[in-house]
């Protein structure tokens, strides 16, 4: 088993060094590239697709918070009908 | 009511609106700008207000004519729901007028009638609680309660018409009643009533609920 780990370590360090190896320098140019597609649709038109995302995951927190309560009302009357 | 059906149905609807509200094309008009879109989200908590009002007077006759406890329940906490709607209806429609009437508070006619109405209903659960016999809190309550009704109804439909105001289709205000209800507006708008108003119902469905239960156990102490 402990050569096995010698070797995986090795072998990661070799993997690293060969990385460093071919870095290649990020430049001011490569943020501006346009002909590189990101996930742009999100800052477009003024970021409005944020401020939905922001209000549906708002409204999606409140229906889930309300769907919880409605479980714990429906324990109490389970509850309180064996009780009976 | 216990059905899950409705309540799916009406987050659907308000999710539609959130995204269709914000997303679709909107008229493009003078000072209103982009701001047109709270038609979809402010007006709908009125609707909601006045809908779960109706029902609730309903009750509250059900409740005179029966003397069944269950029903002045119904109408109190539909009460309770459309107190929440006008709140909130208030708030954001202040917000709303201070960026496009100018202020916050502008003494317009409608917005004076609706916190008359909001401090009628204050009234109606500031009555209820001054008086500990459960029978009678619930016959005056009632009785309240249809004379609140009769009174909002004029209030928010019939006296903001009679003079200037800056809410639109009231006096000589055009708003943007004078470019109709466009069918893409109406695309979200109905969905957005029918949406909150269910919201509101199953908000007011879980408040009967907890009523029920701790009557129940006051009954057993």
């Amino acid at each position: 088993m402990k050569k096995i780990k010698y070797i995986l370590v090795f072998s990661l360090l070799m993997m690293s060094l060969g990385l460093s190896a071919q870095k290649t320098e990020i430049v001011e140019e490569d943020y501006a590239n346009d002909r590189i597609e990101m996930a742009d649709a999100m800052r477009a038109d003024g970021k409005i697709y944020v401020l939905v995302a922001i209000i549906v995951t708002l409204f999606i927190g409140f229906t889930l918070y309300t769907v919880m309560t409605e479980r714990k009302v429906k324990k109490l009357e389970k509850s309180l009908k064996e009780r009976e | 009511m216990r059905k899950t059906w409705w309540k799916i149905i009406g987050v659907a609807l308000v999710f539609y609106t959130l995204i269709a509200g914000l997303l679709l094309d909107a008229p493009r008009l003078a000072i209103l700008n982009e701001t047109i879109r709270a038609m979809h989200f402010h007006v709908p908590m009125w609707f909601g207000m006045v809908i779960m009002l109706t029902a609730s007077v309903i009750f509250s006759i059900r409740y005179l004519r029966t003397g069944n406890q269950k029903f002045d329940t119904y109408a109190i906490e539909l009460v309770n729901t459309s107190i929440l709607f006008g709140v909130l209806g208030l708030v954001t429609g202040m917000i709303w007028a201070n960026y496009t009437w100018g202020a916050p508070w502008s003494g317009d006619p409608k917005q004076n009638a609706s916190a008359i109405g909001m401090l009628i209903y204050f009234a109606y659960i500031l009555l209820r609680n001054s008086i500990t016999d459960p029978q009678q809190k619930a016959k005056i309550g009632a009785v309240y309660n249809i004379f609140a009704y009769a009174t909002l109804i004029p209030l928010l439909f019939i006296l903001p018409r009679l003079t200037d105001s800056l809410h639109p289709g009231n006096g000589g205000n055009p708003g943007f009643n004078a470019y109709e209800l466009d069918g893409r507006l109406r695309m979200v708008f109905y969905p957005a009533v029918i949406g909150w108003t269910l919201m509101g119902v199953w908000l007011t469905e879980l408040r009967i609920r907890l009523s029920f239960i701790k009557s129940k156990i006051d009954e057993e102490d």
